[in-house]
């Protein structure tokens, strides 16, 4: 871990957010994860920047968070190699940043993932992943319940892709699925260190406050519980999507 | 009628009268059932039905039954019968139920579903296709933009008696227009840039001025327009300033008039003959009207993508009237929310703001987080019951404000 980060003990840190490339990967509702996690810091007094980072600029490397959106094929192809070309992303990755990844952004930041037609393509080789196309567009509700090593509620979200993915021996499941279709093999998502990445699409965190607590502490440390008014709207929302959705 | 084969009259015959069963019986407005049932008998029937026509299409991700009417009213200016699909029934069984229910009609204005378009005018051969704009819309079954824009691009290149009117402001649809034979540019604006940050030829980052938009890399730019939407006025294909001056309220639906004088022209129907007619169009298939509800006014705005949602916050009231929010995710909304997160809310602020429909945990999350305090409702009486001014505002995304509109009485 760099110096840049400090520990929760001496009082509310900086939070550096870094939405990369929201001109290429932000085709639904992504903003939402940069939405909840600004408001779940602010309101334990953790000061926020969030920088949006367009593909014709440089990826900064001293972010804290890095957050990577889904997209249709093409914008997915060329982040993918604007992304290889700038190398930010790969460094902060080193460096220790925690970067949150949903659908193509998940499947990009993996060693390869399918292009247009199927073909695999080179990835950003952050996280032992590899991703190509399936036999069928999985569209729905997807409920998921998360390795009880990171402690964080089952997950519920929409996911909308036509990737499967497999794990290697470096990336642990994130989810086992109850309901959909996530990486194909009944796992869904990937994580590794601080890289985590899942099909739950757009503002996978909307639905899943417990994830967004997890991604923040894995900057700033244990995270004081939110005022239950601050929370009453969120839990709601899961609650009637749990409801909704039987598993 | 007369000159229809023996199979294609059969056909329009059993589904107006399935058309008229389902009006009687109350289900529905009986604008799809005849097309279906007559589409069973005869596959051509499009086809047929659309023969010795003069048609228009209109498609685009918003504004598509707005600009349907206004450019049917434009075209009344030539004393004729238009055929139209009124009512949004906008793919194949709709369009020949609209046909089949004018026969004699030498005119149709038609709102094609975007997915539909290049096999209605294959089948329609279309003199003029209308091209609003295209956003992200329903992607859990909707074919993907970019992919549509390629589509029509083919389509329309392999067209060569149509004229496109299309809007030039829009990147995705000046590149599907582009190949076209013929292409008459308006310059209708886009308030919604979230889809077209990337050059539709080679995918490097637009950039965008008051001129309109460029790639940095390839050599695709804004085309020149012949028509140029200037705030309220419009700038005709002949330099001249014409004030609009609708009925219908906001930006985009000057945008929707922009068009429709250009597609007026091609039948040479100048501004001045069209305008007056366009002024006229006080409500569309329910939206924008007013309606009085338990002593109050209530003005109904349909939304169903964040693009829309731009343009209806566009028209709200600017007297800090309250507004209900109703939010479904049917089949015929697309199934998933995510697209609220797309919406800037923030200009709610300082409005009393209700939330309702199936959906409306999904709204007090998204407005809890742009800080735009609200108040659950649990539907629009309760909503109107609790205003104390005499009006409010509804924006709704499909099913939602059909379901209002029902509650509300047909006088909606």
């Amino acid at each position: 871990m760099g110096t840049h980060r400090r520990a929760a003990s001496q009082g509310p840190a900086g939070l550096r957010l870094i939405w990369v490339y929201p001109d290429l990967l932000s085709t639904y509702g992504d903003r939402g994860n940069l939405l909840v996690l600004e408001r779940r810091a602010r309101l334990r007094g953790i000061e926020v920047e969030s920088v949006l980072v367009n593909s014709d600029q440089p990826v900064p490397r001293e972010g804290d968070m890095y957050l990577l959106g889904g997209g249709e094929d093409l914008p997915q192809i060329l982040a993918a190699r604007r992304l290889r070309a700038d190398g930010g992303l790969a460094a902060a990755a080193d460096r220790g940043a925690v970067i949150f990844a949903v659908c193509a952004g998940y499947q990009l930041v993996g060693t390869e993932f399918g292009g247009e037609d199927g073909q695999p393509l080179p990835g950003l080789e952050i996280i032992d992943i590899r991703s190509g196309r399936g036999q069928r567009r999985g569209v729905g509700e997807i409920l998921a319940d998360v390795d009880p090593a990171l402690g964080v509620p089952r997950l519920s979200g929409f996911e909308n892709h036509q990737g499967v993915t497999k794990l290697g021996p470096d990336a642990a499941p994130l989810a086992r699925v109850l309901v959909g279709v996530g990486n194909g093999d009944g796992t869904e998502g990937a994580y590794s260190g601080r890289i985590l990445g899942t099909y739950l699409h757009g503002p996978a965190l909307v639905r899943n406050p417990g994830l967004a607590d997890l991604l923040l502490s894995w900057v700033v440390g244990p995270l004081d519980a939110l005022a239950p008014a601050d929370e009453e709207w969120s839990l709601r929302l899961r609650e009637e999507r749990l409801a909704a959705v039987p598993s | 009628m007369g000159k229809l084969p023996i199979r294609a009259r059969l056909a329009t015959t059993i589904g107006g009268a399935a058309g008229r069963m389902s009006r009687l019986a109350g289900r529905g407005d009986g604008s799809v059932i005849g097309g279906v049932i007559g589409l069973r008998v005869e596959p051509e029937l499009l086809a047929l039905l659309a023969a010795d026509r003069q048609v228009v299409l209109v498609t685009g991700t918003n504004g598509k039954t707005t600009t349907t009417r206004l450019i049917t009213s434009a075209l009344g200016a030539l004393g004729q019968d238009v055929a139209s699909n009124a009512f949004g029934a906008n793919m194949e069984a709709g369009l020949a139920a609209a046909l089949g229910q004018a026969p004699d009609a030498p005119f149709a204005v038609l709102e094609v579903d975007e997915a539909y378009l290049p096999a209605v005018l294959d089948a329609t051969k279309a003199r003029v296709v209308a091209l609003l704009n295209l956003s992200r819309d329903q992607m859990d079954r909707a074919a993907e933009i970019w992919l549509l824009a390629r589509r029509w691009r083919s389509a329309l290149a392999a067209a060569p008696d149509c004229r496109v009117v299309a809007n030039a402001d829009d990147p995705l649809i000046a590149w599907a227009a582009s190949e076209a034979p013929q292409v008459t540019w308006v310059a209708a604006g886009q308030r919604w840039h979230e889809d077209s940050w990337c050059c539709p030829k080679c995918g490097s980052h637009l950039s965008r001025d008051d001129l309109g938009w460029r790639c940095g890399e390839c050599d695709f730019a804004r085309p020149p327009a012949r028509w140029v939407l200037d705030g309220d006025s419009i700038i005709d294909s002949v330099g001249q300033v014409t004030e609009l001056s609708l009925t219908l309220p906001g930006r985009a639906n000057r945008a929707n008039a922009a068009i429709a004088l250009a597609v007026a022209e091609v039948f040479g129907i100048s501004p001045a003959q069209a305008l007056p007619r366009l002024r006229e169009v006080a409500s569309v298939a329910g939206r924008y009207t007013q309606v009085e509800r338990r002593g109050r006014q209530v003005r109904l705005l349909l939304a169903k993508n964040p693009a829309g949602w731009l343009e209806a916050f566009d028209v709200l009231d600017p007297a800090r009237m309250p507004v209900l929010l109703s939010v479904n995710a049917q089949v015929p909304d697309g199934r998933d929310t995510s697209w609220l997160w797309d919406v800037d809310y923030r200009v709610l602020r300082g409005r009393r703001v209700f939330v309702a429909g199936e959906r409306r945990m999904d709204l007090a999350v998204r407005l809890e987080a742009d800080e735009v305090p609200f108040e659950l409702a649990e539907g629009i009486d309760d909503a109107v019951d609790r205003v104390t001014g005499g009006s409010m505002d509804v924006i709704a995304n499909y099913t939602a404000f059909q379901q209002i509109r029902t509650v509300l009485g047909r006088a909606a």
